[in-house]
C-alpha cells in the first residue's frame, strides 16, 4: 500500500524533493481552501455561537425538547454538580444566577439548579437560522436579482456587440480597418479606474445613473473580448462565406446563422469571462448605484461591513450565497476559466 | 435561451438587408462596428478628452459649463510638497501618503506574488500526482469577488476570530489585528497575493510547459545537475513569461481598490488608503465632490499606467514575433 501511495510516474522512489513539494502542495490547499470553508462552517452557526471564544470548529446546536406545559420546544442542559449531577434536564428561565428547570419525564416539578452547575447539551448539526434571518432581515431577493439582471443582460450586449465588431473586422476588407484596430488597442490602455469622474457625467447625462443599465452599457464593449472573437474569426475559412453569397444569403444572415455558430467555442469563453467581470464587479457599481434598493450582492455585502461592529451572522449567509453561483460555474467549466483567463491576460 | 435569440435575430435581418441594398456589403463592416464604436466613444474616449476638463477647472458642479478654468491648479495642489517623501509636508497630504501606501503595496505584493506564484509553478510542473486538483485550488480565488475575500480574512482576523483563537492556544499574544496600522498593511497585502496568485501562477505553468522537452533530456545526458537545469535552462527560456508576470502584476497593483477598500475601507487613519481610493473618495465619497482633484489624481495614475501598458505590447509583440 505504502509503495503504491509514494509511486511516482517514472521513478521508483519519492526524492526528498518530493516530499517538500507534497507538504507545500498540502499547506498551499489548506491556505487556499481552509480559509473560505471556514467561512462556510461559520455561517451555519447560530448566532450566540458565534459569539463564542474561542470558536469551535464545527457547528453545534443546542439539543431542544418539547415538554408537555411549554409551548415553545425547551433547551436541554446537563446538570454537572448538586444532586441533579449527570441527569438531562430542560431549562424554563434563567433569573440571575439560578437556572428553574424540570426533567422531561416529570413536567410538573421546577426545580433549581445553580447557572453554572449545568451545561448545553449540543450535537454537530448545521443551524439555517442565519440564512433565514437574512432573508427576513434585508431585501436579499432584490439584490440578487440585481446581480442576476447585470449579469444576464451584460454578457448578452457584450456576445452581440463585440461578435459583430470581431465578424466585420476579420471578413471585410475596408478602409479604415487599421485605424479601427488601433483605437481598440488604444481602449486596452485606459481602463475604467481612471475615467471615473467623466464616465460618471456622461452616464447621468444618459440618464442611467442610480439604474441598473448605468452600470451594464458602460462595459458592455471590451477590447478584450473583440481580440479574442477576432483571432478565432480569423481561423474561419472565407470560401463557406463565398459559398453562402452564392445562395444569395444577406451579410446578416452570414453572421448569425455561419459565423456565430463556428465561433461558438470562442463565444463561450467570453461569456465565462463577462459573468465573472459581472458577478464580481466593486467600483463601478459602488459610484453608479446609489439607493439601495438598486445594489448588487457586492455593494450590499460592502454597505453591511461596519468598521467596528458587523452583524457577521447575516453577512456570513449572505457571503455564501454570493460565493456559491461562482464556485458552481467554477466546478463545471475550471479548465475552460483558465484558459480563458490565461489566454487573454484576465481582463 | 436560443428561442429567444432567433427571432430577435429574424428581427434586426429586416433593417441590415435594407442597409446592405443601400450601402452594399462593403460599408456594411461600418454597420456591424458601430454599435462597438458607439459604446467605446461615449464611455472610453469621450471620458479620456473630459478627464482634462475636468482636471483643469474648479469648485463642486459636475457640469462642465459651471466649472470655472483653473489652469493646472490642482496639479499644483497635488503636488505641492516641501518633501515627496514626507507626505504631511504636502498641501493634499492624503494624495501623498496613499501613493507612498501605493508603492509600499505594489513593492511587496508584486514581489511576494512572482515568488509566490513562480514557486508554485514550478512545483506545478513537476511530475506529481492529481496535478489537476492542485492546479484548481490554487486558482479557486481568483474567481471570488473581491469583496467576498475581504471578508472572508476579515472573519478570520476580528479581535475575536479564528487567528486569535489560534494565538491564544498556543499561549501567543494576540493581536486586534485590523486596528493596528502595520498589520491591517500587511494584511492587505497579503490578501491580495492570495487572491491574485493563482492567475500568475497559471501564465508561469504554461510558460514552464511550453519549454522543449529535448532541452532537459539534452542536459540529462551531460548529467546537470537540478540547480544547474534550473539557472542555465529553466530561468532563461522561462524570461518573456516572468517579463509578462512583471508587467501584468504592476499594471494591475497600480489599480488595486476592491479588496483593499472592501477589507480596511483605507483604514484604519489612511494606513491603508491606496491611489484609487483617493480618486474615489474625492470625487464621489467626500462631501465637497472634489471632482477636478479627483481628475488630475487619475490622470498622474493615467500616465504611469499608459508607459507600464506600452511596455507590456511592446514586449507580447516581440515575444509574438520569436
Amino acid at each position: 500500500m505504502t509503495a503504491f501511495l509514494t509511486r511516482t510516474r517514472g521513478r521508483k522512489r519519492l526524492h526528498w524533493t518530493d516530499w517538500m513539494a507534497y507538504a507545500y502542495l498540502t499547506l498551499g490547499v489548506l491556505l487556499m481552501f481552509g480559509p473560505v470553508l471556514w467561512l462556510v462552517l461559520s455561517s451555519f452557526k447560530t448566532e450566540r455561537e458565534l459569539q463564542n471564544y474561542p470558536p469551535r470548529l464545527l457547528p453545534y446546536v443546542q439539543k431542544m425538547e418539547t415538554v408537555p406545559g411549554y409551548d415553545k420546544p425547551l433547551p436541554i442542559y446537563k446538570v454537572t454538580a448538586g444532586p441533579l449531577a449527570g441527569q438531562e434536564v430542560a431549562q424554563i428561565r434563567r433569573i440571575g444566577l439560578i437556572s428553574q428547570v424540570v426533567k422531561p419525564s416529570d413536567p410538573k416539578t421546577v426545580l433549581k439548579v445553580p447557572f453554572k452547575d449545568r451545561k448545553a447539551v449540543e450535537h454537530v448539526a448545521l443551524a439555517t437560522s442565519n440564512y433565514s434571518k437574512l432573508f427576513e432581515r434585508f431585501n436579499f431577493f432584490r439584490f440578487f436579482y440585481n446581480s442576476t439582471f447585470i449579469t444576464v443582460m451584460a454578457t448578452l450586449i457584450t456576445l452581440l456587440v463585440n461578435s459583430m465588431a470581431a465578424f466585420a473586422l476579420s471578413k471585410y476588407q475596408f478602409r479604415g480597418r487599421g485605424l479601427v484596430m488601433a483605437l481598440i488597442i488604444g481602449t486596452l490602455m485606459i481602463p475604467p479606474t481612471v475615467v471615473l469622474v467623466p464616465l460618471f457625467l456622461i452616464v447621468r447625462d444618459f440618464g442611467m445613473i442610480d439604474s441598473l443599465w448605468g452600470v451594464i452599457i458602460p462595459g458592455a464593449a471590451t477590447p478584450t473580448g473583440v481580440f479574442l472573437l477576432r483571432q478565432y474569426m480569423l481561423t474561419i475559412p472565407d470560401e463557406i462565406l463565398d459559398a453562402a453569397r452564392m445562395d444569395k444569403a444577406s451579410e446578416w444572415k452570414i453572421y448569425w446563422r455561419i459565423i456565430l455558430p463556428l465561433s461558438a467555442p470562442a463565444i463561450a469563453v467570453l461569456a465565462i469571462l463577462s459573468i465573472m467581470w459581472r458577478w464580481n464587479d466593486f467600483l463601478w457599481p459602488l459610484i453608479a448605484l446609489q439607493k439601495q434598493e438598486n445594489f448588487t450582492l457586492q455593494l450590499a455585502l460592502n454597505s453591511f461591513r461596519g468598521e467596528f461592529t458587523t452583524d457577521w451572522a447575516s453577512l456570513l449567509a449572505m457571503t455564501v450565497l454570493t460565493l456559491v453561483p461562482i464556485v458552481v460555474v467554477f466546478a463545471f467549466l475550471q479548465k475552460y476559466i483558465a484558459t480563458g483567463i490565461a489566454s487573454t491576460g484576465g481582463k | 435561451m436560443l428561442s429567444l435569440i432567433t427571432p430577435l435575430m429574424q428581427i434586426i435581418e429586416w433593417p441590415m438587408r435594407a442597409l446592405q441594398r443601400i450601402l452594399g456589403p462593403r460599408k456594411l463592416a461600418w454597420v456591424f462596428l458601430l454599435p462597438n464604436l458607439f459604446l467605446f466613444g461615449f464611455f472610453t474616449f469621450l471620458p479620456v478628452i473630459l478627464n482634462f476638463f475636468y482636471a483643469t477647472t474648479g469648485s463642486d458642479h459636475i457640469l462642465l459649463e459651471d466649472r470655472p478654468y483653473v489652469g493646472m491648479r490642482n496639479f499644483d495642489e497635488l503636488m505641492n510638497c516641501t518633501s515627496y517623501l514626507d507626505p504631511n509636508s504636502c498641501q493634499i497630504d492624503l494624495f501623498w501618503r496613499a501613493v507612498h501606501n501605493t508603492l509600499w503595496f505594489i513593492v511587496l505584493q508584486v514581489g511576494f506574488m512572482v515568488f509566490f506564484s513562480m514557486t508554485t509553478a514550478l512545483i506545478l510542473n513537476r511530475k506529481i500526482r492529481a496535478r489537476g486538483f492542485f492546479r484548481a485550488v490554487f486558482f479557486f480565488p481568483v474567481l471570488l469577488s473581491p469583496v467576498v475575500v475581504a471578508l472572508v480574512w476579515k472573519w478570520i482576523l476580528q479581535d475575536q476570530g479564528a487567528l486569535n483563537a489560534v494565538l491564544d492556544h498556543f499561549g501567543l499574544q494576540t493581536v486586534n489585528w485590523m486596528l493596528s496600522p502595520t498589520w491591517a498593511f500587511a494584511w492587505s497585502v497579503f490578501i491580495s497575493v492570495w487572491f491574485h496568485m493563482g492567475f500568475y501562477t497559471l501564465i508561469l505553468l504554461a510558460g514552464l510547459q511550453s519549454i522543449p522537452r529535448d532541452v532537459y533530456e539534452a542536459a540529462a545526458m551531460d548529467a546537470a545537475s537540478p540547480w544547474r537545469v534550473f539557472r542555465k535552462i529553466t530561468l532563461p527560456l522561462l524570461m518573456p513569461t516572468m517579463v509578462v508576470v512583471l508587467v501584468l502584476s504592476l499594471i494591475k497593483g497600480v489599480q488595486t481598490f476592491d479588496e483593499v477598500y472592501a477589507f480596511t475601507g483605507g483604514g484604519p487613519g489612511s494606513a491603508t488608503t491606496l491611489v484609487i481610493q483617493f480618486i474615489y473618495q474625492n470625487g464621489f465619497a467626500g462631501a465637497p465632490r472634489l471632482f477636478g482633484l479627483a481628475s488630475a489624481a487619475s490622470i498622474l495614475v493615467a500616465i504611469v499606467l499608459i508607459a507600464l501598458t506600452a511596455v507590456q505590447l511592446w514586449i507580447t509583440r516581440r515575444n509574438a514575433n520569436g
